[in-house]
């Protein structure tokens, strides 16, 4: 009775709150699943660094290769963690029960993600980590804010540190992050790292509907067979109709 | 077509001792006859008139797809969002099977709402076609349940708030409101249970209702004859054998050219199914690739877009005197108002053509109107929208409760005696 009242309240009276509303500026993704070099690589960078937590339990190892054009030896030598065979999903080791323990919340299975919430937010979510002491990760985000996740690639991207100004807001003045600033490098240039992500965001774009190279390829030969039985109906129509007067 | 040119003669013969065999036992012929092949429709019947033959395409396109998704499907909220991927990921054609089924939803709403449309231009539900028109509207209702039902089976997260949200609002009747809502959903939440028997509906009981209904729709439209662009009757003008003279046997003339429309509608249908299946989150949610969280609503609850106008009227009403039930009256009055509508026309003609400029600027703004509405429904409740919303709700009403006062003082123009058709 109460939830039911609530929520009728949360839909009807209150709109507008939201629990995730990313207010942050998403930048472009730029990916392009038909570059088959950046999804290997990006097939390379998320079973290095993603799938030590997260899983893609609706993915098959052998479809990532029959797409990619990963040969069985190339899958089993670089891809395929111990254990694993070709035509398993892609689970992660970390039991999620203790995931959830560790984190906070279990890292969300990664199959859909693109789908969900867009590949620039992916590709923004994962570069705009920042130094902040105050969480147990020590660092924070400017997209999803004290999120639980770590920054994993921090070895790679180093960790910025937050651009603080007074920002005067509705008459009140306060320190408020306005964006990243430098601060401990990493291994890689940021152009190396911005092009890291964003191989690694194309392969969960990919992930997340395999059948999309197929379906668009399709397509132009679906709708162009279509024009020409459009233009048959069309003057077959007009053979019969011409005795109508 | 059994006896087809290039057959040869004694094949023929006997696919016509076939026929005569069956049409002894069963009136074959006679219905072909009665319901297409000499069914008699007025020739100058316009664009507007593909929408009925595309609303029946996209039915059986549903029923097939549907039957080969329930294939793979899983109706249990443990497996559903699974076996939807695995369709879409591992079952040959499957995604295509999945995509064509969900632009069907969207493409069904889209050809009924302009096969509707097209009855309000020319006064197609005006007499004698009131109950033709009161089958359709019960086509339409039944038509919205089985989206409802159906948009759970995903089981994402927009599935299971939009179940929570429009199963609530029964919630809100007064005495009977908890017990009716908890019936509906056989549990206290929407659960495993609510998933089951919304496939049951879904998949057997409405596309069962929505069968029978459909031939109801056809049997009274080839009964009182079809209406046209010119809103007369053409059975006033019959020639010496008996069929009005404006009228062309259905087949093959309007065989070919539904045929036609049908090639055109699947060139726009196609480039959406494999260009833009999820049409920028219009026809397919981003919060539903995410599996139902009862823990956690999407950022914004918004049904999909064929339920926007009238989401955004119940949205529009305040809650007053303790209780949300006007809004859900608003938006149940906003269907209902439509079942009257060839009662609250009072105009001496039938089409837009002789009607004078109020009926034409009102019904132009109601389409305005109700785009409009749709935009609201599907943003969240603020302002702008809100007030855009209500103002909205104001005019919907308003067309409807005062068409019998505007379309009496409107001016009109003579009809003509006979169809008009130009040839081409």
């Amino acid at each position: 009775m109460l939830t039911r009242k609530l929520v009728l309240l949360a839909v009807l009276a209150a709109p507008g709150t939201s629990l995730a509303a990313t207010t942050a500026h998403l930048d472009d993704a730029g990916t392009d699943i038909h570059n088959v070099a950046s999804l290997q690589r990006g097939a390379r960078n998320f079973a290095g660094y993603c799938l030590g937590c997260h899983s893609a339990q609706y993915v098959r190892w052998n479809r990532v290769a029959a797409d990619l054009g990963i040969g069985e030896a190339e899958l089993q030598k670089y891809l395929l963690p111990a254990g694993a065979r070709p035509f398993d999903t892609m689970t992660s080791a970390m039991p999620r029960a203790q995931a959830a323990e560790w984190f906070g919340n279990a890292p969300p299975d990664l199959s859909l993600i693109a789908r969900s919430r867009g590949v620039d937010y992916l590709y923004t979510f994962l570069r705009s980590y920042y130094a902040d002491p105050a969480r147990p990760t020590g660092v924070n985000n400017l997209v999803l804010p004290n999120t639980a996740m770590p920054h994993v690639l921090a070895h790679l991207q180093g960790v910025p540190a937050a651009r603080v100004e007074l920002v005067t807001h509705g008459g009140v003045t306060g320190q408020h992050i306005v964006g990243l600033a430098e601060g401990t490098p990493g291994e890689l240039s940021a152009a190396a790292y911005d092009e890291f992500v964003r191989d690694t965001v194309n392969f969960l774009d990919y992930i997340g509907e395999p059948a999309k190279a197929k379906r668009e390829s399709m397509g132009v030969w679906v709708v162009l067979f279509l024009l020409v039985f459009w233009l048959m109906t069309y003057l077959l129509k007009k053979e019969y109709w011409k005795d109508i007067r | 077509m059994a006896n087809g040119a290039g057959t040869p003669a004694g094949e023929g013969g006997r696919m016509k001792a076939l026929l005569g065999w069956v049409d002894d036992r069963f009136p074959l012929t006679q219905m072909w006859n009665e319901q297409w092949g000499k069914y008699y429709a007025p020739k100058n019947l316009n664009n507007w008139y593909y929408f009925g033959s595309l609303s029946m395409f996209v039915l059986v396109l549903q029923i097939v797809t549907g039957i080969f998704l329930t294939m793979n499907y899983k109706p249990s909220s443990a497996e559903a969002f699974g076996s939807v991927e695995y369709i879409m990921r591992d079952v040959e054609w499957g995604w295509l099977i999945r995509y064509l089924h969900s632009t069907g939803a969207s493409a069904f709403f889209l050809v009924v709402y302009l096969h509707m449309f097209r009855a309000m231009l020319y006064g197609s539900y005006r007499r004698p076609r009131e109950l033709l028109w009161i089958f359709g509207m019960v086509i339409y209702l039944v038509l919205m349940g089985e989206a409802f039902f159906g948009y759970l089976l995903p089981w994402g997260n927009m599935s299971y708030w939009g179940a929570q949200v429009i199963v609530s609002l029964f919630g809100t009747l007064p005495v009977i409101g908890s017990g009716l809502v908890e019936w509906i959903r056989g549990d206290f939440y929407i659960s495993d249970i609510t998933l089951n028997r919304f496939f049951a509906l879904h998949v057997i009981a409405l596309p069962l209702v929505l069968v029978f209904l459909v031939v109801a729709h056809l049997l009274a439209l080839h009964e009182v004859g079809s209406n046209n662009p010119d809103g007369i009757e053409v059975k006033k003008n019959k020639g010496p054998d008996g069929h009005p003279l404006d009228s062309i046997p259905s087949h093959p003339y309007y065989s070919v050219k539904d045929l036609m429309g049908l090639a055109f509608f699947l060139i726009l249908f196609c480039a959406v199914v494999f260009f833009a299946p999820g049409l920028g989150g219009l026809f397919l949610e981003p919060p539903n690739f995410e599996m139902a969280n009862p823990m956690q609503t999407p950022e914004h609850i918004a049904p999909v877009w064929y339920f926007t106008p009238f989401y955004a009227m119940l949205r529009s009403v305040p809650a007053f005197l303790g209780t949300q039930v006007w809004g859900v009256i608003v938006m149940g009055a906003a269907i209902v108002v439509l079942f009257f509508l060839p009662w609250l026309d009072r105009a001496p003609v039938k089409s837009i053509r002789y009607r004078g400029p109020i009926y034409k600027i009102a019904l132009a703004v109601f389409v305005v109107v109700f785009v409009t509405l749709g935009y609201c429904g599907m943003r969240p409740a603020v302002e702008p929208f809100k007030t855009m919303s209500v103002l909205g709700t104001i005019y919907y009403f308003a067309f409807f409760l005062l068409m019998p006062w505007y379309t009496r003082i409107d001016s009109y123009k003579p009809e003509p005696q006979r169809v008009t058709y130009h040839a081409h």
